[in-house]
């Protein structure tokens, strides 16, 4: 049986070419993304702005005017109302209403009593958030993906050299200023859930970032002669046919889930695939070239103080027994 | 490569023979593995209420609450102790404003005795600070102000009992999972799985539930009551019905700590419902002696802060039983009764989140969601044969063997398995599908450089094995971080990231080795189709 190859041997394709062309359009998406989310903002669920979220499934087809009506009814402020998913389904939400938490508690239980009044088999998701607790979990979610990030590229500093640490940062910035730049222009919410979606772009990324370093360092040190763009260009070839498997066998997986599994995890879903992408994407073309401006070169990697400063090191007391 | 010893061969094989045991029981359902022999485990996962259905309420206590309470309770210790005080020493202009408790001693010669009484009312912390300090200003005015060490022990204690209160309020007969437990210094978090209406439980926990008899002060006079003026020793309370308000002694002749048993019944003389209380034997004394003296007088009953009815005595009480009626229904009665023999929390408690996720909605998740993670990984296993033919069969059992001990570990834990939680399990498949590709394209690498089939193998092991390694160690970073900084739900996901990346690695490298060598040791392949 003859196997795949998705990559052919010997491939040899000049990336490092375009390296120019993909930073401007990095630099271009990236800043976009930035003034999409500063100018529109997101669509922050009520996980991080506090109010109400509800679900109602219907055992018949939603009578959304009905229901627009009768929340309406209640005075409770502005409810935004739609389908979630099915026809039988659909989402309210609401703001904070003013008075604290006890209101906010109120308002909850009056939406649902005002809908089971009429529809008594009506089951109920509801999500209650004061913005106190919304506040914090905005914070703590943050503050989890900045530390995540700073770790991470202090680690790579360590293992590799501060040129490698500083790419690895750039390209998890840039992949997820761009997520979060999609969710702005889509204004799919943006909850608790996607910050999970986010750290696992940052994970994937992250992993595809880092088995193309570890494969320049090995190049570094074997072609000690060889120009940057070149052996960068090689080590990304070489690796090219391990990101494309990767990257399809993952996408391949998501697609499915996209398509099949439930609509709780759609937005889940769609910002891993998103990233899966721009992760490949920004490995490639963001980390790379990195490290071409901050001039890594087959010296980075040699022993420090090995070549002059160590003839001239006068032998300790000690060592000269 | 040949060369694989035998222990750990069995050492891997044993390995994950035990994951995979404790794996089983989260694919059956509970009641038929309560049936089991004993020896199979049966912890299982439990899936979060987000998946599973049911209700998440956050408590928060009002700590401002507790610092009131500890100086009013100081107030009353001041005031009754320096009465009994012998010889007794009059105070006045006692007050409690700007945080302190502060009062005037009369005679200035006993000021240094009330200063030492004062001090002896407090206890050190720990071995740190008292838990109050006290000072004497103007030679005989006494302030006494609560240290944080203190309010913060104060704080403490009044949540774990409020946490007993909660648990017991939640679920008095101690046949439900529900889980209560305290979070941060004032908080509680209650879990009730299958729950789908919160709202009894949220009126359930939403009352202190502080019960207490109080004689009427028949000497107040009705205008100043009604403006909200008592004398002193006395105060205003509203009435539950009516609207009006009433006068009461601010001494209680019982309260509910005295309290023994609560239950839901009929009112002997119309019938309506209402709830029967008993008294333990210093409580029931207490209140057949002021019941005695105090025939056809009234006397209150008092539930947080409101008056319910203040009946007049007709004849002394000496059973310890009383019953309180009022406008109840037999639920809400059964309510009250629940909240009265929970005994009264100590402090008031607010829901501040609530998540509720109707059971069916739950379950039509996880279905879809199990549907879909099935076919995404048969895509995923189909892709990984028609690429690396027999060693992608390798991959496939690494892979399956990884999820399968993921589960096992996260069942030995008794974790919880929630959405993001799932995220975390794609983005770990996600790797260990990505170690196997690194090995074997690698060994494909070394194989067109000319190697010997079995040198191939064991440079690809070696040399994919770094890079594993780094990305394997970055994803654990920012999984321990994301667990210590994150909040409830991106804790879940670093959770199963952390066992993932671990089951992951030895699945992906130590698994797939073995097994190759095993093959290889057994077929001494001259040429490899990878």
């Amino acid at each position: 049986m003859r196997l795949l190859k998705l990559v052919p041997d010997n491939t040899n394709i000049d990336f490092m070419r375009w390296r120019n062309v993909a930073l401007m359009l990095s630099i271009i998406v990236t800043f976009a993304s930035i003034a999409l989310v500063a100018a529109r903002g997101l669509n922050l669920g009520v996980d991080f702005v506090g109010g109400q979220m509800i679900r109602a499934t219907f055992s018949q087809p939603a009578p959304i005017e009905d229901i627009r009506a009768r929340i309406g009814a209640l005075g409770l402020g502005d409810a935004s109302i739609s389908e979630f998913g099915n026809s039988r389904t659909l989402s309210i939400r609401m703001g904070l209403p003013p008075g604290g938490e006890e209101a906010a508690n109120a308002a909850g239980s009056r939406v649902r009593a005002a809908i089971t009044a009429k529809y008594p088999d009506t089951v109920f998701a509801v999500d209650t958030v004061s913005g106190k607790v919304s506040n914090e979990l905005y914070r703590s979610g943050a503050l989890a993906i900045a530390l995540a990030m700073l770790g991470i590229a202090v680690y790579i500093w360590f293992r590799f050299e501060w040129q490698f640490g500083v790419g690895a940062l750039t390209t998890l910035f840039h992949d997820v200023a761009m997520t979060m730049g999609f969710f702005s222009l889509t204004q799919l919410e943006f909850n608790l859930n996607v910050v999970a979606a986010i750290l696992t772009i940052v994970g994937y990324s992250l992993n595809d970032t880092v088995v193309i370093y570890d494969r320049i360092r090995e190049n570094l040190r074997k072609f000690r002669k060889m120009e940057i763009v070149p052996l960068l260009n090689v080590s990304l070839n070489e690796t090219l046919s391990r990101t494309m498997v990767t990257s399809l066998s993952i996408m391949l997986a998501l697609v499915v889930l996209l398509i099949l599994g439930p609509e709780v995890i759609f937005g889940l879903t769609i910002a891993i695939l998103l990233g899966t992408f721009i992760g490949t994407y920004s490995s490639i073309y963001i980390s790379a070239p990195v490290l071409v401006w901050l001039k890594v070169d087959s010296n980075s990697f040699l022993p420090k103080n090995a070549g002059t400063s160590s003839a001239e090191r006068v032998p300790s007391r000690n060592e000269s027994f | 490569m040949l060369d694989f010893p035998r222990w750990k061969v069995w050492g891997i094989s044993l390995l994950c023979l035990v994951g995979l045991l404790f794996a089983v029981p989260s694919f059956f359902p509970e009641s038929q593995v309560a049936k089991w022999p004993s020896w199979i485990p049966s912890a299982r996962i439990s899936l979060g209420l987000d998946l599973a259905g049911g209700s998440h309420l956050l408590l928060e206590a009002d700590t401002r609450d507790v610092a009131k309470q500890r100086l009013e309770q100081m107030q009353e210790t001041i005031r009754v102790g320096l009465r009994r005080h012998s010889p007794p020493i009059a105070i006045g202009d006692i007050s409690t404003n700007g945080g302190r408790l502060t009062f005037m001693v009369r005679n200035p010669a006993q000021a240094d005795a009330a200063f030492e009484f004062a001090r002896s009312q407090t206890q050190p912390v720990g071995l740190g600070p008292r838990d109050w300090t006290v000072s004497m200003v103007d030679q005989n005015r006494i302030v006494m102000t609560p240290t944080q060490a203190g309010l913060n022990d104060a704080l403490d204690r009044a949540m774990s009992s409020a946490r007993e209160v909660v648990y017991n309020r939640v679920d008095p007969d101690g046949t439900k999972e529900v889980t209560v437990i305290r979070q941060g210094s004032d908080r509680i978090l209650v879990q009730v799985p299958g729950l789908q209406d919160p709202e009894g439980l949220k009126a359930l926990l939403g009352k202190t539930a502080r019960l207490e008899l109080k004689l009427v002060d028949l000497t107040a006079d009705p205008a100043q009551v009604q403006a909200g003026r008592a004398p002193v020793g006395s105060q205003v309370l509203p009435m539950a019905e009516g609207g009006g308000r009433i006068a009461v002694q601010r001494r209680a002749i019982v309260s509910g700590d005295q309290l023994i048993d609560a239950k839901q019944s009929f009112d002997p003389q119309d019938n309506r419902p209402g709830v029967s209380i008993t008294f333990d034997g210093r409580g029931g004394r207490a209140f057949g002696k002021v019941t005695q003296e105090n025939v056809g007088k009234p006397f209150a009953i008092i539930l947080d802060d409101v008056v319910l009815l203040a009946p007049n005595i007709k004849e002394p009480i000496l059973g310890g039983q009383a019953f309180i009626s009022g406008s109840y229904t037999v639920a809400s009665a059964n309510d009250l009764a629940v909240q009265l023999r929970s005994g009264k929390l100590p402090v008031k408690l607010t829901v501040i989140e609530e998540r509720t996720v109707g059971p069916e909605l739950g379950a039509d998740s996880i279905r879809l969601g199990a549907i879909a993670s099935l076919v995404a990984t048969v895509a995923v296993i189909v892709f990984m044969l028609v690429t690396y033919g027999r060693f992608g069969i390798y991959a496939t059992i690494a892979l399956i063997l990884n999820a399968l001990l993921i589960l096992g570990i996260m069942a030995i834990f008794n974790a919880t398995l929630t959405l993001p939680g799932i995220a975390g399990f794609v983005l770990t498949i996600g790797a260990a599908v990505d170690a196997n590709v690194l090995i074997n394209e690698r060994i494909r690498e070394e194989q067109r450089r000319g190697r010997r089939v079995l040198d191939a193998i064991e440079n690809g092991y070696r040399e994919a094995s770094t890079a594993i390694f780094d990305a394997n160690i970055t994803n654990v970073i920012a999984a321990v971080l994301m667990f210590y900084f994150g909040s409830g739900p991106i804790r879940g996901f670093a959770v199963v990231l952390m066992i993932g990346i671990v089951t992951s690695v030895f699945t992906a490298v130590n698994v797939t080795r073995m097994l190759v060598a095993l093959w290889a040791r057994k077929s001494r392949p001259k040429e490899l189709h990878i």
